[in-house]
Order: C-alpha cells, then structure tokens, then sequence
C-alpha cells in the first residue's frame, strides 16, 4: 500500500491539509502570462517560488517555461522588493528583450505589502521601460484561492491593461478561454474557424506550451495573443467568458472598461455544455452551427449510445478545478455515470451550489481541507469504478485497483494532454474514449482465460 | 576560442553592473591552481537562475527522503505543493505495515485571516490532528517565507506540542525561502535541527564489525540501494544514511558509528564536522558515481578499518565487478569516446558525474554548480578565508561541545595513526582540481549564458534539471536531468555506471536528433506545379 496511512475512518480536521487537490496563486498566473505573445513572466518575491512555478508547469506541458523573479533575499523581506524588482525590470528588458513582462506577486511579497502597481509605475516614470514596451501585473497572495484564483486574477490584469475602450462595437467576439491546456485552445479556435466567427481569445497559450522542436530554442514562440489583439478586444461586441472561477471576473473587467457585453458561460466541455455554448455563440453573431459541428456531436452521442453498457451506473471519483469539474460532473451525468466523490482545494459558493444542484447526493466539499485525503477515505468507505484527476491519483489508484484517467493540473508522468483537446465534441469523444479504455483494460486485466474475449 | 572572447560573448549584452557581477563568477580552468571563484552569492534580480530556495534545500532536499517522519509545511499550500514527490526519493520499508510518510504532503495551508492574526494556533491545531490520525515517531515543521514575516514561532509551537505528547519528537525548522542565497542554506538548516533535536538518542549498538553513517546521499532512483547492497556484500553496515531512505530511528543512532563518509559535501559537510567535534567520529570523502571512484572508496574503507578478512571481500567485490563493467564498456565507449558534455546541477553531481563521462571517454567542456560555495571549487582549504556575509550569517551556526560521555577517543587516536601514514580525513578539494586545464567553471549559470554557452561549443549532451531540460533539447542537444535522472537510474555503484554508459550512449547517439529538419527544408527546389484549371 503506497498510502497506507489513509485510515477510514472520515473525522473532520480543522488545521491540517493533507494531499492537496489545489495549489498556490502564482503558477496560475505564470501559466496566463505565458498565453500572451513576447511576454516574460515574472515572480515578486522569493526565487524558489518562482523555481517551483516553473518546475510544476515545465513538468506539465514539457516544454521551456522562462520567468524572472525578485530574487528576494532577508533584507528585502524587511525593507521592501521596489528596488529589486526596478532592478529585474531593467535587467529583463535589457537581455531578454520581451514585449511584456507580467508580473505577479508571491506570498512573500504580498505579507510585507509591496504595492507592485506603483512600483511598476514608477519604473514607466523612470523611463526603465523602453518605449512601446508594457507591463501588466497581478495581485496572487497564496492564501487566498489556488492557482485558479492566479490565473483569474492574471486574466483580468490583462483584461484591465490592454483593451482599447472603444465607441464602435465591431463583428468579432472575445473568448476567455480559462486554465485549459493548448489543445483545447486550439480546439476552440477551431470551433470558431468552423462557425466563421471573428473573434480574439486570451490567453492562448497554444503555440506556445505546445511548441515544434526546430533545433532552435525561441524565447518567445510563435504563438500566444498578440498586443494588438489584446488592445482590440475593448471593441468586441461580445465577451463569452468560459468558466466562472477562471474568467468571470475579467470579462467583468472588460465589461466595466470598455463595456462589451458578456456573458460566463461554463468550459465547453462533454455535450450540454458545449451546445449552449455554440447556440449562444451562433446567438449573438447570427452565424448557425454548421453540419460540421453538428456531425461532430452526432458521432459523441453515437459512441455513447454504442457504449451505454460500459458507463451506465458506474461510480466515479474525482478530483481537480472546479470549472472543470462542473461540467464534467454534468456530462457524465448525462451519458449514464454516477460522480460520487468529488473535492476541490479551490473555495467558492458556486461550486458547492453547482454540484447540489447536478449531483445532490453525491459527497463533495472544496476548500481548506476539501483534499485528496479526504477524498480517499470517502472512496475506502464507498468505492468507486472510475477516477478522474491529476497525476497524484495515481497512488489512490494502484492501492484500490481504480480505472484511472488523467486530467486536469499538474499531469507529470503521461504526455498528450497538449496535444489532444477535451474541449468541444471531438474533446468529449476523446475523453468517453479514454474512460472506456482504462475500464476495459481492467476487465482485460482481471478477467479469467475462459472468459477473456475479443468480440465487444 | 580564447577565454576572453567567450566572456565577452556569454556576458556582453548584460547591463554594466551585473556584467561586473557575473564575471566574477566565470573562470577559465587551472587545476595546477586554482582560481578564486565567486560563489554563494545572491542572484540577481531578473535573470534566470536554475536556483530553488532554503525550504526546498531544507523540506525537499534533507527531510524529503526520511519516511517515517510527518514532515508538515507550515504555510499557503504551494510550497507544501510542489515538493510533494517531485525528487524521486525511493524507499523500502521494512514490511508492508512499516511507517512510510513519503506519498503524503501535508501542510497547514495557511489563509488571510492566518496571516493577519498569526499561524501558531492553527499549527499547532494541525499537529495535533496529525498525531491523532498517525502516531508518527516524529513531526517536523518547515516555515515558509510568510510564516518567518509574521513571526510565528515554530519552535516553540514544537516544543509545547512535543512535551504535550510525550512520544512524538516534534521540531521545526526556520527554512523560509528568503533565508539564504540557495537551497544550500535550507541544508545548513536541516542539519542544524536534526543534530539537534534527534543524532544522539538511541546509544544502542549493533555487534557489527565495520560500522558507518553515509552522509549526503539522497537515494534518488535508488541509488542508495546499489551501495547499500555493495556495502553488506563486503560485511560493512550503514548505521545510517542521511537521508535516502533513512529513518528517524537510524538518525538518533548515527553517532555510534565508527566513520562518516561523505557523498555530496555541500549539502552535508556540517553534520560531518559536528558529529566529530562531538562523538569524535572522522570522516572521509568519498564517491560512488563512477566505477574506478566507486572501487576507491571501497578501498579507503578497508585501508581505514585495517582488518585483512575485510580488504579481501572489498578486493574480491571490485574484481568480480569491474570484470562486468569492463564488458559492458568496450562495447560502448566506442560510441562515446570524443564525446563532449557540460554539467551545472547541484553540488556534488556536476562534480562526481565527469568520472562517468570520462570513463565513456567524454571530456567535460564546462561545469558547474547550482548552490555552492567557494570549498566546493578551490577545496576546503579556503573556508577560513570565506567572506562571511549578511546572508550566511542569518544561519545559525550551533555551538558544538565534546559529549564527555559519548565522545570516542579511540577513533581520534586511529586516525592520527592513519593520518601519520598519509591517509586524508576531513578533507576536500574541490571540483578545479579535477577539471581539465581550459575548461569553464562558472558558478550559478544563467539561463542566458546557458544558451550562450551551447551555441559556442555545442556539447554532445547537457546536464541540468528539469527546467533547463526543454529548453536545450529545444536547441538540439540532448539533456541528462541530474537531479532526478529522467526518471531513470541508478546511477551509483558497478550497477549504476553501466546504466549510466547505457543511457548516455542511447542519448547521444539516437538517430531521432538528425530528424528535426523537415526534408524539404534543405532548400531541395520544386521542379513542377500544378495546371492551371480555368
Ligand atoms: S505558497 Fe507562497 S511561498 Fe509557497 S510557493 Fe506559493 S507563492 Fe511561494
Ligand atoms: S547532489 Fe546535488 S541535488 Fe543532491 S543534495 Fe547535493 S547538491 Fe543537492
């Protein structure tokens, strides 16, 4: 047994937090700085924060992740970061040579209050930003949220930095895409390349986190929302922003500066969820969904109804971000599955509302405490047939014998998430696919000789 | 290239005063004598460093590996996080039931109101829900970088909790990631506590003849295991490890043994030197990366304890395993001789990993450490004139006394006798001595000079850690993690250096790197086009 603490025993604890199902702000902020063109991230605080910021997302997405950092050391803990980071600004502009530098702040930062924003303005005063040159920052205490909070809080910098207000509200929409990874991105631009809808999406980190070996190491890849992008998404006539933790509040932001409608609609993720997502989009700019898309879903709902015998009733545990989680829990719903466990690190009354809502008798907390212990006692206490969530699972998984998929931050130890989408129809074939392949291996796996077959 | 023209090319574009910074820390190699290098000084701000912080010296590096220790982060969650199994510390319980706390990450993930009105209650709330739940030996405490800025006070929160129990050793650690320049300080750290708090406990003592602690040796894709097994093979125990796969109950009996042998010196050289001031215990350097190192250290084992049955067993081992590695050699060196690297990890690795390059008959363009001092370069015999600064001073430095009881005079007076014959204790040189006459040492690389430095020489393959790691491969030259082995490994040992041979030549030999030009790349011109459909 590799957790062979885990007692059943479910005794609620108010202090300590074991096997977390969330992290801190600032690799979420890293991770949306990253989805901008020509912008080097950088951390206001301690360097080892940044150092495991960008170990976490390096491990993740397997490709270079570049940040400075503060470098504090015990003097500027006691006499303020302005300094240092004035220094850092000078010294990025000066080797690296970037279009933005986002900064985001650190637990460390934060405790001894280094108001960033007037530190960044300052820096402009001084002229230590060369012209043409931006800097955006955001506000991550890491004890407050998760790093969904960071990326939100990232989002809605931008969404306060760059967007031009703007009179004329022109035909395009602006997509929020929230913490996905590159493929879905990518996916969702394909989408609105189908449905023939202008639009500017940020972050956009596909391009980027997914990018070709060339035998040269761009410090800035190709890809990522570019500046003017950004600036012209403040006369976009619609916002649709995707996940309510992730990007509601800067399609607020945008909203309130530039005042372009919107509306937060949940990560287009499994069936329902993606089709109010194309009706509105098909809604609000008069573009119908094409056959395209529609034969997309009706090859979803034709492997679910093909398959109904594997997914109906089964149990599933899960773990992850919440604007993940809720329309992955309706989804599965929907094709006959049964979440009964579910915990997420990332408080938030929506969530808990949601799932009473989708799956009122299923167990589920977020929060402090709402951790993958927990979620481990519940599964000794009621088992499960499936479970869904980051690469540390795979520990609850071995120990129980659990079909396990992955999905979700951070995934460590298998590759392809960057590659192939969640999102959309084609995202939700792929996911039912991978459900039933790790399902069926275990029936592969267990079953007797006499009863080991190749015909479904 | 001329040294000159490599500094002018690495560090030209830097602003002035960061210029004059780095170039101290950049040398051209002269084993005969070497230079004096800048060494554990602070980053500069802005430009990217392969550097983590003291918790992740003290919490990852030190503690991680221990595993029946409840090792609780005190602080927001991340850093509790993200040193939650990312260094590959294997262990082995005794059975199926045995304590083992290495899966487990537990913290106290603080919130505002934690941080406004102070920490302590909720920790010590919390290692009172630990006990409850586990029982555990022991309970360690790490401050974060906002725990040190409130003031909670760890220590004391221990304290009271430990008398409270009666039978869990609690102790906490002020390892906040500001603390030093390095992960080296949260090492200094670490040691400090467990010297402290735990060495000394247990004088039990086992009837073994041969009896040693291995110190700075952190078990990482099991390389601990291969020496353990070599060790018990020659009739040698290890007392304890600190810390591969080590437990709190072996750290409280480490001081009886007879000898320490130190692996990584930067990370641990402080335990060597108390428990000798204290228990009268001596030490040697020694290394197990590298056949020919390996079968050295097994040979100042036996010059030490100077019994003839066991220079025997140690003879016999090294020639039944060299005979294989040799074997398995000649098959691969033809691969790899002419072959060239660079290392910048860690401590000890950049250093002890050019044997197996040499070995394979690559030769080591450049290296360098992560987090070290100046005793790692020049050798120990420049640590009194060590510059003490603002930032090792923040580091307490234990007042250490001789145990009147405990202490071995016996020991003392065997190595004054060794030492009379020529045998070095307490002694170190350095990774120039060992270094080629030319080549670049260089402390604390940027990620700047980095590139720099491949696009100049482009070495065959390149040794760092995971965050260099895409970045190179990106510019066509594979990466050898070093901290974590790719996930591959052992290392250490007979065993260990055929698996390294074997990596290295799949590594520098795959065909897969040729590939990353598309075909029609090379400029091949088209010679037809379609008709035009009107
Ligand atoms: S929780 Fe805070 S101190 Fe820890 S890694 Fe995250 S930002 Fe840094
Ligand atoms: S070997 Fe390297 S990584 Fe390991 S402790 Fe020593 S310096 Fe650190």
């Amino acid at each position: 047994m590799l957790l062979r603490h885990t007692i059943d025993e479910v005794k609620e604890r108010k202090a300590l937090t074991i096997n977390p199902a969330k992290t801190c702000q600032p690799v979420g902020a890293m991770y949306a700085s990253l989805g901008l063109h020509g912008c080097l991230p950088h951390s206001h605080g301690s360097q080892g924060c940044c150092s495991y910021h960008r170990s976490a997302l390096t491990r993740h997405y397997k490709e270079p992740v570049m940040s400075g950092t503060s470098s504090f050391t015990e003097g500027s803990s006691v006499f303020g970061g302005q300094s240092n980071l004035i220094q850092a600004f000078n010294n990025m502009f000066t080797v690296y040579d970037p279009d933005i530098i986002a900064v985001h702040t650190t637990c460390l930062s934060e405790t001894i209050g280094d108001d960033v924003s007037q530190i960044a303005q300052k820096a402009i005063d001084d002229g230590k930003v060369p012209e043409g040159k931006y800097i955006v920052q955001a506000s991550t205490p890491s004890y407050v949220g998760s790093h969904v909070t960071g990326f939100a809080n990232m989002c809605t910098s931008i969404a306060k930095t760059f967007p031009e207000v703007s009179e004329d509200k022109l035909n395009f929409v602006n997509i929020l895409p929230g913490w996905v990874e590159p493929s879905d991105m990518k996916e969702l631009k394909r989408i609105m390349g189908i449905m023939h809808v202008p639009f500017v999406m940020f972050p956009d980190t596909s391009g980027v986190m997914d990018a070709p070996q060339t035998g040269k190491h761009n410090f800035f890849p190709k890809g990522g929302t570019k500046i003017p992008d950004l600036k012209r998404a403040g006369s976009a006539a619609y916002t649709f922003a995707l996940g309510k933790f992730c990007s509601e509040d800067a399609g607020l932001a945008l909203k309130k500066k530039c005042d372009v409608e919107f509306e937060t609609f949940d990560i287009p993720l499994g069936l329902k969820a993606t089709d109010r997502f194309l009706m509105k989009l098909s809604e609000v700019t008069g573009c119908p969904v094409p056959e395209e898309l529609e034969d997309e879903r009706g090859q979803l709902v034709d492997m679910i109804t093909d398959m109904e015998q594997y997914l109906y009733g089964k149990k599933i545990a899960m773990y992850g971000d919440p604007d993940n989680l809720i329309p992955l829990t309706e989804f599965l719903v929907d094709i006959g599955m049964k979440p009964v466990h579910i915990v997420t690190g990332t408080p938030g009354k929506y969530f808990t509302e949601k799932m009473a809502s989708l799956v009122p008798d299923a167990n589920f907390k977020n929060g402090p405490q709402a951790d993958m212990y927990l979620m481990h006692q519940w599964i000794k206490n009621e088992p499960v047939d499936l479970l869904i969530g980051n690469s540390y699972g795979k520990y609850i998984a071995k120990d129980e014998n659990i079909p396990f998929v992955r999905m979700g931050f951070p995934i460590y130890d298998r590759v392809g998430h960057s590659y192939f989408p969640l999102v959309g129809y084609r995202g939700a074939l792929r996911l039912v696919e991978k459900i039933l392949s790790v399902i069926m291996d275990k029936i592969d796996a267990e079953s007797t000789e006499e009863k080991f077959e190749l015909v479904m | 290239m001329s040294y000159e023209k490599i500094d002018e090319y690495m560090l030209d574009k830097y602003p002035k005063k960061v210029y004059r910074k780095r170039a101290k820390s950049v040398l051209p190699n002269d084993p005969a004598e070497p230079g004096e290098i800048q060494a554990n000084v602070r980053t500069i701000p802005g430009i990217i460093t392969q550097r983590g912080c003291t918790y992740a010296g003290c919490k990852g590096v030190i503690l991680g590996p221990t595993r029946d220790i409840v090792n609780i982060t005190h602080g927001p969650i991340g850093c509790g996080f993200y040193s939650w199994l990312t260094r590959r510390n294997q262990t082995r319980p005794e059975s199926d039931k045995a304590e083992n706390f290495i899966p487990y990450c537990f913290s106290t993930d603080m919130q505002d109101s934690n941080i406004v009105f102070g920490g302590e209650a909720k920790l010590k709330e919390a290692i009172q829900e630990a006990y409850d739940m586990f029982h555990p030996k022991a309970i360690a405490v790490f401050s974060t970088c906002p725990v040190g800025l409130i003031g909670d006070d760890v220590h004391a929160a221990s304290k009271e909790m430990k008398a409270k129990f009666g039978d869990c050793n609690v102790f906490g650690f002020s390892c906040e990631g500001y603390k030093g320049v390095s992960q080296s300080a949260g090492h200094h750290i670490a040691n400090n506590q467990i010297f402290k708090h735990v060495v000394g406990l247990d004088d039990t003592r086992s009837d073994s003849k041969f009896r040693v602690n291995l110190l700075g040796e952190y078990n990482i894709g099991g390389d601990g295991f291969v020496i353990d097994e070599l060790f018990e093979r020659c009739g040698i125990e290890i007392v304890s490890t600190f810390s591969g796969n080590s437990t709190i109950g072996a750290f409280e009996n480490s001081h009886t043994a007879d000898l320490n042998l130190i692996m990584c010196h930067r990370s641990i050289n402080y335990v060597a030197d108390m428990m000798e001031k204290k228990y009268g215990i001596p030490w040697l350097k020694v290394n197990f990366i590298g056949t020919e190192a390996t079968s050295k250290s097994l040979r100042r084992l036996g010059e030490y304890f100077e019994d003839e049955e066991l220079i025997a067993k140690i003879e016999a081992v090294i020639v039944e395993e060299e005979v294989k590695v040799k074997a398995e050699l000649d098959l691969i060196k033809p691969n790899t001789k002419g072959k060239t690297t660079m290392l910048f990890v860690g401590a000890s690795r950049a250093h002890h990993y050019q044997e197996l390059f040499n070995e394979l008959g690559m030769e080591t363009l450049a290296a360098g450490y992560e987090f070290a001092h100046r005793d790692d370069y020049e050798g120990r015999r420049v640590i009194p004139n060590i510059k003490v600064d603002a930032d090792s001073r923040n580091i307490e430095e234990l007042h250490i006394e001789k145990d009147e009881a405990k202490y071995s005079q016996k020991l003392q007076d065997k190595k004054a006798a060794l030492e009379a014959k020529g045998v070095e204790f307490s002694d170190y040189d350095g990774i120039m001595v060992e270094m080629e006459k030319g080549s670049l040492v260089i402390d604390d690389i940027s990620h700047y000079e980095m590139e720099k430095l491949i696009d100049m020489y482009k070495p065959s393959i390149f040794c760092a850690g995971i965050k260099e790691k895409f970045a190179v491969q990106k510019m066509g030259i594979p990466l050898k993690q070093l901290h974590s082995y790719d996930y591959g490994g052992p290392y250490a040992g007979y065993k260990g250096a055929v698996n390294f041979y074997k990596d290295i030549d799949r590594m520098v030999n795959t065909k897969v790197w040729s590939l990353i030009k598309a075909p029609w790349a090379t400029g091949a011109a088209m010679n037809a086009s379609f008709v035009k459909v009107s």
